[in-house]
């Protein structure tokens, strides 16, 4: 080896070093929102399979401000995986789009952090306060006033049913009917049983998660107001009465032979509205996507929307927020607004069922008057709006998402074959380890 | 400087006649020799720059991390010594359960694994009709992605519509909640990793197998040794080495078992391995202290006990390695 060609090497192995340090460098060189004369690119993190139903909104904004573009990144990302992601970006202050969205379960996750986030308010938030049902307005506030989000969407609260299953079973069929056949939980549970006895092929309810998310947040609503943490943020999974009959409640339905045992969310539940298994679903207002993108085609007319047992309720809804790293907080704070306003949040309904936040929205006509052809014409907006108003928040604690998982695993064990006792136990136990 | 001209670099080559500087040789000279004694350090530079950043700044903060409370919910950080373990070995049932969860799926992986694929590359090691394509086949699992044998794996495996509780069926045995019972779940994730591996030690077995001499098989045949006979005398010591290996690696594969299980099961809470745990391993339970429970000071001491276990593991793979090569 020459002397020269000794050199070369030595200089493409420092030219190499030159690259990679330049690649670690390119951390800070922000992916997510550059500007170029003027121009603005602005990034809107969602979740969920259906997205938020923005796409039409984009191109209307855009073509309002023509130097802004916009990126949605995260449709058909799962809520855990997405709020995991999130928390690293927001932890390391690089990486979060302009907009977040921040989902009931875990936004109050972020109000330790609410130094990271744009307060709203800087941008005239608070002149919008009345465009937001009072609840979900104070549901976006940090403890000590801060803006940190804009309500988008509510969860509301109903049972969708397969009428054609209802019929074979002779259950009746009309959405009025089948609402006042189950005035209570209680009833509900009698009609399953009902329903077992004539149709031994499908079951009543999809699984003992989904009826306990929905009895919960109905429970709570009504009852102390919060969930596995009290608004002081101390534990209280194993002394919540909310809780406590929630749980049991769901045992006894899962007792009853009405579950067909199928994990929320997973390949299994998709499954299962596919070959149709199962007649009933605890419904809030984004769970309607969710059916008519699972079930498919297939199933159009076959699904109803009926009043659900008990007094109203709401599970689920988010907020958009905008993180500090963003390098257009005025612009992405412009774009959030537009995104949650009365008008927006009624195209998004009408996209993908998102319940509106906005009394304005949940009076409008197009809202009041909507029904949903999928689900055999259903005035969805009318059974979702209904209760919406009065609702009182649920407070649900920071570490909201890992107690639940654990007291669903609970449930999920009873389903297995557990004594309910047993596994109250183990919510209990394993439920404080996971909210220490 | 003076030590550059006295001290020949060590790794010089000798070299032939070259050509002499035309210009200042004084100068060319003490260039050559920076070049000489530079140039092979600015050709490893690359990687211990690479494993400073990605390697030793995490272990550092990790043991700093695993000692503090560190928590995105914390607005500030506060030193809490050795709390964190403390906590781990004595009021963490969940973390135990994933050790035994780990090292049982560990053993019901492993065994099976290095047998089958022995006993599969002694077959393709003879001469059989189609060996090549055979051969090929086997190493073809390597190739596909983790993530889809784990998919494909846990719909044979499903409860409802899966191929192996419609096989049990019609033998007349009833279905089996492969995710409910913990060692179901165990056997279903050790066949999800053995297909995938069984090959790959295949492969390596069947390189070491052609390197054994031939004239111990011939002398073998000629004394009268069955085929059973040469393979547990010949092959299987010849190996020895080589088996050492494969369980080494298979130990270090095993205890970081987490694709398998986590994707075992679909939807919300897959982290948590099951309703009761049942097949949670200790990097799935890492994850949920870290992503779920958002205590990182904490995930970080179970990282830290992680790498203290899977060390002491090949502590013992190398003593055991140690003594059975002393013992030839």
């Amino acid at each position: 080896m020459s002397v020269t060609s000794r050199r070369r090497f030595a200089a493409v192995a420092l030219a190499s070093v030159a690259v990679l340090a330049a690649a670690t460098a390119c951390g800070d060189s922000d992916s997510s929102s550059g500007s170029d004369g003027g121009k603005v690119t602005l990034v809107v993190d969602v979740f969920g399979d259906q997205g938020f139903g923005y796409e039409e909104l984009y191109k209307q904004y855009q073509s309002e401000h023509p130097n802004v573009t916009i990126q949605e990144r995260g449709k058909g990302l799962g809520l855990g995986d997405y709020n995991t992601r999130l928390t690293q970006q927001i932890t390391a202050g690089a990486g979060a789009g302009d907009v977040v969205a921040l989902e009931e379960g875990t936004i109050v996750q972020f109000f330790a952090q609410a130094d990271k986030f744009v307060n709203l308010a800087d941008h005239g938030a608070n002149d919008l306060k009345s465009n937001f049902l009072p609840w979900k307005w104070e549901g976006g506030l940090t403890p000590d006033g801060k803006v940190l989000g804009l309500g988008t969407d509510v969860g509301g609260m109903a049972v969708c049913y397969r009428s054609d299953l209802f019929k074979a079973a002779g259950l009746p069929t009309d959405r009025e009917q089948v609402g006042a056949l189950w005035p209570t939980w209680d009833e509900f549970i009698a009609q399953g049983q009902k329903f077992a006895a004539a149709d031994k092929k499908h079951k009543f309810v999809d699984s003992a998660t989904n009826f306990y998310n929905i009895v919960l947040m109905q429970k709570a609503g009504a009852g102390t107001g919060y969930t596995y943490f009290d608004k002081s943020n101390k534990l209280t999974v194993g002394e919540n009465p909310d809780v406590r009959s929630a749980f049991e409640l769901t045992t006894k339905m899962t007792a009853a032979g009405l579950s067909n045992n199928l994990k929320s969310f997973s390949n299994e539940w998709n499954a299962g509205f596919k070959n149709g298994s199962f007649a009933t679903i605890g419904c809030p207002a984004w769970m309607t996507g969710v059916i008519k993108g699972q079930a498919g085609d297939a199933a159009a007319g076959k699904w109803d929307v009926a009043k659900a047992p008990g007094n109203g309720g709401n599970w689920g809804g988010s907020w958009l927020a905008v993180p500090k790293s963003s390098k257009h907080q005025k612009e992405a704070a412009e774009l959030a607004k537009f995104l949650t306003s009365a008008k927006s949040q009624t195209e998004a309904f009408k996209k993908v069922g998102n319940l509106p936040s906005s009394p304005q929205a949940l009076e409008d006509p197009a809202v009041l008057a909507a029904t949903n052809e999928y689900f055999s014409g259903a005035p969805i907006g009318k059974i979702f709006a209904a209760g919406a108003k009065e609702l009182k928040p649920v407070y649900l604690g920071p570490k909201n998402q890992a107690v639940r998982d654990a007291v669903e695993n609970a449930l999920r064990s009873v389903e297995q074959g557990k004594a309910a006792d047993a596994a109250w136990q183990d919510a209990v136990k394993n439920g404080e380890a996971a909210g220490k | 400087m003076s030590s550059l001209k006295t001290t020949a670099p060590p790794a010089a080559p000798a070299r032939g006649p070259r050509p002499a500087p035309r210009h200042s040789p004084q100068r060319g000279r003490l260039l050559n020799r920076l070049d000489l004694r530079l140039t092979p350090y600015v050709f490893v530079l690359p990687f211990f720059v690479l494993f400073a950043i990605f390697g030793v700044y995490p272990i550092i903060y990790t043991f700093w991390i695993a000692m503090t409370d560190r928590s995105p919910l914390n607005a500030t950080i506060s030193f809490v010594g050795v709390d964190n373990f403390v906590e781990l070995f004595t009021n963490d049932p969940q973390f135990w359960n994933a050790v035994v969860n780990t090292f049982g799926m560990f053993l019901m992986s492993t065994i099976p694994q290095l047998l089958i694929a022995l006993l599969l590359a002694n077959a393709l090691n003879r001469r059989i009709r189609g060996q090549m394509f055979f051969r090929l086949a086997i190493a073809m699992p390597i190739i596909t992605s983790t993530a889809v044998v784990a998919l494909i794996f846990s719909m044979i495996y499903a409860r409802e519509f899966g191929l192996v509780n419609w096989l049990l069926d019609l033998v007349g045995v009833g279905p089996i909640d492969w995710r409910a019972n913990r060692f179901a779940s165990w056997f279903a994730i050790s066949t999800m990793v053995d297909w995938r591996w069984v090959g790959y030690n295949a492969l390596i077995y069947l390189a070491a197998m052609q390197s054994i001499s031939k004239d111990m098989y011939e002398a073998a045949a000629l004394d009268g040794a069955s085929r059973r006979r040469q393979f547990w005398s010949i092959t299987i010591p010849q190996l020895r080495p080589t088996i050492i290996f494969t369980l080494i690696i298979s130990t270090i594969g095993g205890l970081q078992l987490f694709t398998e299980p986590l994707m075992f099961t679909s939807g919300s809470g897959a982290l948590s391995g099951g309703s009761e745990g049942q097949f949670q391993t200790i990097t799935m339970y890492l994850l949920d202290v870290m992503n779920q429970r958002f205590r990182w000071g904490y995930a970080g001491a179970v990282a830290l006990v992680l790498f203290v276990l899977i060390a002491s593991v090949s502590l013992l793979n190398y003593l055991l390695a140690r003594r059975i090569s002393s013992d030839k």
